[in-house]
């Protein structure tokens, strides 16, 4: 069971003496690169930003679980089997250890899950859409867990403790991913025609939500400086995104693959960087405020295995707290 | 003896790989996400052990683990009918989006009963804890080099099943009602596991695998106690269900193989 530290709830507000003492020496611990620990002082918005971005973070693997699982009944060739239920195991084991780890800040699992599926709180606008085709996995186990693997490498540096540490476990995790991802793209990328017209097929649809992927530009991001100021995001996003291009969008190209024509991308080599028409923004807010695609049936889906396994979870609490139901008078009487 | 031992391989492979292929539509949907994990894993190790089972008929002449998993029809299938029964019904795709390939999945998942696919585990993993045991002190060598590896897994299978047999239908009425259920549902489909066949003389004289009867009452002797010691009643006049080790299937495995089996035959000559 976690316990609920409750330190932060002092009288000081900001303004005060006292306050001010506590935040300066806080930001000199980060500025120093100290971790911050769940029993340690921290302001307010410290601790909600970084329950907001754990929670969301937790909820992407939970909800990142359906598309992928969808597929695991399909999955063409028993290799490829073990590796989608290991991978989608090891999402779910992802929401577990996020879920610990924004628990340390005082939000208990059970809030956020029911957050979650009354539509409260989000997840990643990647996970709004549906998982059309087999190949469609291929190209979420790639180049979605590599956007990812950008996002959470950096974030693992961060400054809060308990969250560095879960990201760190979870990206040795995501790169066999990513292994596992770019040799089922190549697999189909090599294929046969069907297999080749698949993968672009799912490339074309899913460019638009990738592009989006590290949320909105700088221009646009209200919570990056906050965040970079405390040292819980150490780079903004855009910064995030040109990385992704540079590392992945060459690999696409040598494997065949084309970027829909209705995006311009063009690679400036004077400064190393790729020059895009910008995403549409609104409808990237639009989308994660739960009006994409599926993002009814994805909240439903969880809805209802939720609530399916709520038996579950109340027997496993009664039979924690040491409760039995008393036997039924029959129960030695059946086999002779 | 060899068609004896082929029949034995593929009734242990194909178990492996229906039981795990099962258990794994519950990845990511589990009723807590320990659970979840436990019985993804629990699919992995199962799905692990069909396919080193396959590679080992493979080599005694039978064509390769990917082609008898993709592409047999389910008569050719040697698997019980406990291991094939589907534990989600499904709401009418109807009232949700369609989707370009229509995962079945990916619909609403209602009535997914998570009690069946408990009890189903516990009922199996306790059956392949009898059976392994036995196997690996076979004769036929290479199959109990096999077996003395899996053990190890089937133990950690075994004490996930009884710490949740043991702690739902104590602790709640609820929990009880439904465990209770899912044992009537499926304690013939169980019997059904030891499913006599032709070969078992055979295999039994040759210290291959001891009799399905044998192993059966091994099964209920370590399975009724723990059913017993929680209040669930043991049904007694359940007839077993048998059919699935001669390929004689319910229509649950003719849609589990038509989902499994869909994107691998969708070109035949793709490799994936």
């Amino acid at each position: 069971m976690v316990s609920f530290n409750t330190q932060h709830l002092t009288d000081d507000k900001p303004g005060d003496p006292g306050y001010e003492r506590q935040l300066s020496a806080f930001e000199a611990r980060i500025s120093r690169g100290d971790k911050v620990e769940p029993g340690d002082w921290m302001p307010y918005d410290y601790r909600q930003q970084l329950i907001r971005l754990i929670h969301v973070h937790a909820n992407s693997e939970i909800c990142g679980a359906l598309p992928e699982g969808t597929w695991i009944p399909h999955a063409p060739s028993l290799k490829r089997k073990l590796a989608l239920v290991a991978k989608v195991q090891d999402e779910v084991g992802h929401g577990q250890l996020l879920y610990r780890a924004a628990e340390t800040l005082g939000k208990p699992r059970e809030e956020m899950i029911e957050e979650l599926i009354s539509g409260k709180a989000k997840y990643s606008n990647v996970f709004h859409y549906p998982a059309e085709s087999w190949a469609d996995v291929c190209v979420i186990a790639w180049l979605i867990d590599a956007a990812a693997i950008v996002n959470q490498k950096m974030m693992a540096d961060g400054s809060y403790g308990p969250y560095g540490r879960a990201l760190k476990r979870i990206c040795y995790e995501e790169a066999f991913h990513l292994t596992h991802g770019y040799d089922m793209c190549i697999s189909l990328a090599t294929g046969t025609r069907l297999q080749r017209d698949m993968l672009q097929d799912a490339v074309n649809r899913w460019w638009k939500p990738i592009m989006m992927f590290h949320g909105p530009s700088d221009k646009e991001s209200k919570h990056t400086e906050l965040l970079m100021r405390w040292g819980i995001k150490l780079r903004t996003n855009d910064e995030q995104r040109q990385e992704f291009l540079r590392k992945y969008l060459p690999k696409m190209l040598n494997l065949g693959l084309k970027i829909p024509t209705e995006w311009e991308m063009r690679f400036d080599e004077a400064t190393k960087t790729w020059h895009y028409n910008e995403p549409q923004w609104d409808e990237f807010l639009h989308v994660v405020r739960g009006n994409g695609p599926v993002s009814a049936q994805r909240l439903e889906t969880r809805r209802l295995s939720h609530e399916q396994g709520r038996w579950v979870r109340e027997a496993l609490a009664a039979a924690a707290a040491g409760k039995r139901v008393p036997l039924p008078p029959t129960a030695y009487a059946n086999r002779g | 003896m060899n068609p004896a031992i082929i029949d034995l391989l593929y009734r242990l492979a194909d178990d492996g790989l229906i039981i795990g292929h099962r258990n794994s539509e519950w990845t990511g949907l589990g009723p807590i996400l320990e659970e979840d994990i436990a019985f993804s894993s629990v699919a992995q190790d199962k799905m692990g052990h069909a396919l080193a089972i396959y590679n080992l008929l493979h080599e005694l002449g039978e064509p390769a683990p990917d082609q008898l998993a993709f592409f047999r029809d389910a008569a050719e299938f040697r698997n019980c009918s406990l291991v094939a029964l589907e534990c989600f019904s499904e709401t009418d795709a109807a009232s949700t989006p369609s989707l370009r390939n229509n995962p079945t999945r990916d619909r609403l998942v209602s009535h997914g009963d998570w009690s069946l696919a408990l009890v189903r585990q516990f009922f199996f993993s306790e059956a392949d804890s009898v059976r392994f045991n036995a196997l690996a002190n076979s004769t036929f060598e290479p199959l109990a080099i096999l077996v003395r590896k899996f053990r190890g897994e089937i133990k950690y299978h075994t004490l996930h099943g009884r710490t949740m047999m043991r702690r739902l239908p104590a602790a709640t009425l609820e929990g009880r009602s439904r465990i209770q259920k899912a044992v009537d549902t499926l304690w013939p489909h169980a019997l059904g596991l030891f499913e006599p066949t032709r070969y078992d003389k055979q295999l039994s004289d040759a210290g291959i695998c001891p009799g399905e009867s044998v192993l059966c009452e091994q099964w209920r002797s370590e399975v009724e106690p723990i059913l017993r010691e929680t209040g669930v009643h043991i049904p007694t006049t359940a007839a077993p269900v048998y059919g699935g080790r001669a390929g004689k299937h319910l229509t649950e495995m003719v849609s589990l193989l038509s989902d499994m089996q869909k994107v691998a035959r969708m070109d035949p000559d793709a490799k994936w």
